[in-house]
């Protein structure tokens, strides 16, 4: 009976993520309060707090906030197979629905109406990237080093087409040195 | 072998990726306009398309270039990929996730990895005006062209839009009617 409902969790959580997998437009941070619904509210999975938890972490390692998040949840409450479910799960409907989409768009492009829409729509894109860049600049420490770091990585990518993983490397390195630095300054 | 190649390439975009779907951008153009999977006005066509499908965008880009490159095998081989290094680096955090938040060098890392995702999304920003405005390079007689002044007043009606917390998919659509609306000019 043990296995029985080890296994049956197992299925909730697979379930539980492909609902939020299905329902989260624009990512990463529109998915936590749906985590947070679906999985603190209703099934009491995991602790109020360890939400902040499991944002915190999803930032600060690499790939998308959503796959994180859901790897993280899944491991804790059902190790490796909890993980692999919950992780199937949240990447199942963006892969079938973009599978579908992929041959409608293939058909639409080259009409000349649909050539139009793009137009507009791309200028719509811009403007929602400029407002993503207000906000994480907003959301970043305003100090020389933090300043000089987004020049670096600006220039580096913008104007000299340096690969982006060396100055993601870099930069982390910087941070890293500077802020040890910081601190055995403060310690002497 | 086309498989590898798709399942390399998004295996090194997802473990490169912080600070969301913009921030990656750049990383996505170079690789996918290196190999010749992808124009910069198509990927900016489809940043509009993943923000109006459930997902993340580095999930549903890599399934969409994989269609479009190799079906269903490609589309699953880069979706792979895309996801795997998530899910791996997850699987040992949670094990020590206490140690792993305290801590100094995750946290001195993060201080400059936070500015980087500015940059970077500034980066973004400057190549996709460039697709936007001057789709034909940047010249002074492109300033006088209706399409870019179409452009540049669509933009300015969506940053009001965007700024005033309108959601992206309405921001989307509208800015669709009005590509399709400004072709009867």
């Amino acid at each position: 009976m043990g296995d029985e409902r080890r296994g049956s969790r197992v299925m909730e959580l697979f379930l539980v993520f492909l609902k939020i997998g299905a329902f989260t437009f624009g990512g990463g941070y529109a998915m936590i309060p749906l985590i947070q619904k679906e999985v603190v509210e209703k099934r009491h999975w995991i602790e109020d707090g360890d939400i902040l938890d499991i944002v915190a972490i999803a930032e600060s390692t690499p790939g998308p906030i959503a796959v994180n998040a859901a790897t993280f949840v899944g491991s804790k409450i059902r190790g490796f197979c909890g993980s692999f479910a919950a992780t199937f799960g949240v990447v199942l409907p963006s892969f079938l629905i973009i599978y579908g989409v992929s041959f409608v768009l293939r058909q639409f492009e080259d009409l000349q109406v649909v050539r139009y829409a793009f137009n507009g729509v791309r200028a719509g894109v811009l403007a929602l990237m400029v407002k993503a860049l207000i906000t994480m600049y907003r959301q970043c420490p305003k100090s020389p080093v933090s300043y000089a770091i987004m020049g670096l990585a600006l220039a580096a990518v913008a104007f000299f087409g340096v690969d982006v993983m060396i100055v993601i490397i870099v930069c982390a390195a910087i941070g890293l040195a500077t802020s040890l630095m910081a601190a055995r300054r403060s310690a002497a | 072998m086309i498989y590898l190649q798709l399942f390399l390439t998004f295996l090194k975009i997802g473990a490169f990726t912080f600070g969301g779907g913009y921030a990656m951008l750049p990383m996505i153009q170079a690789e996918v306009q290196a190999h010749g999977w992808m124009t910069a006005a198509e990927l900016v066509d489809f940043v509009a398309v993943s923000e109006s499908t459930p997902g993340p965008f580095a999930v549903n880009v890599s399934t969409y270039v994989g269609t479009q490159i190799a079906g269903l095998p490609g589309a699953l081989c880069a979706t792979t990929g895309v996801v795997l290094p998530s899910f791996l680096i997850i699987l040992l955090v949670a094990k020590g996730y206490e140690r792993f938040r305290a801590s100094k060098v995750v946290a001195g890392c993060m201080s400059g990895l936070r500015p980087t995702v500015v940059g970077l999304i500034a980066a973004a920003v400057i190549s996709v005006s460039g697709t936007v405005f001057f789709p034909a390079g940047l010249s002074w007689a492109a300033f006088t062209q209706t399409s870019f002044v179409v452009s540049a007043v669509i933009f300015m009606l969506m940053l009001v839009l965007v700024m005033c917390k309108v959601h992206p998919i309405i921001v989307i659509l509208l800015s669709a009617v009005l590509g399709i609306a400004a072709s009867y000019l």
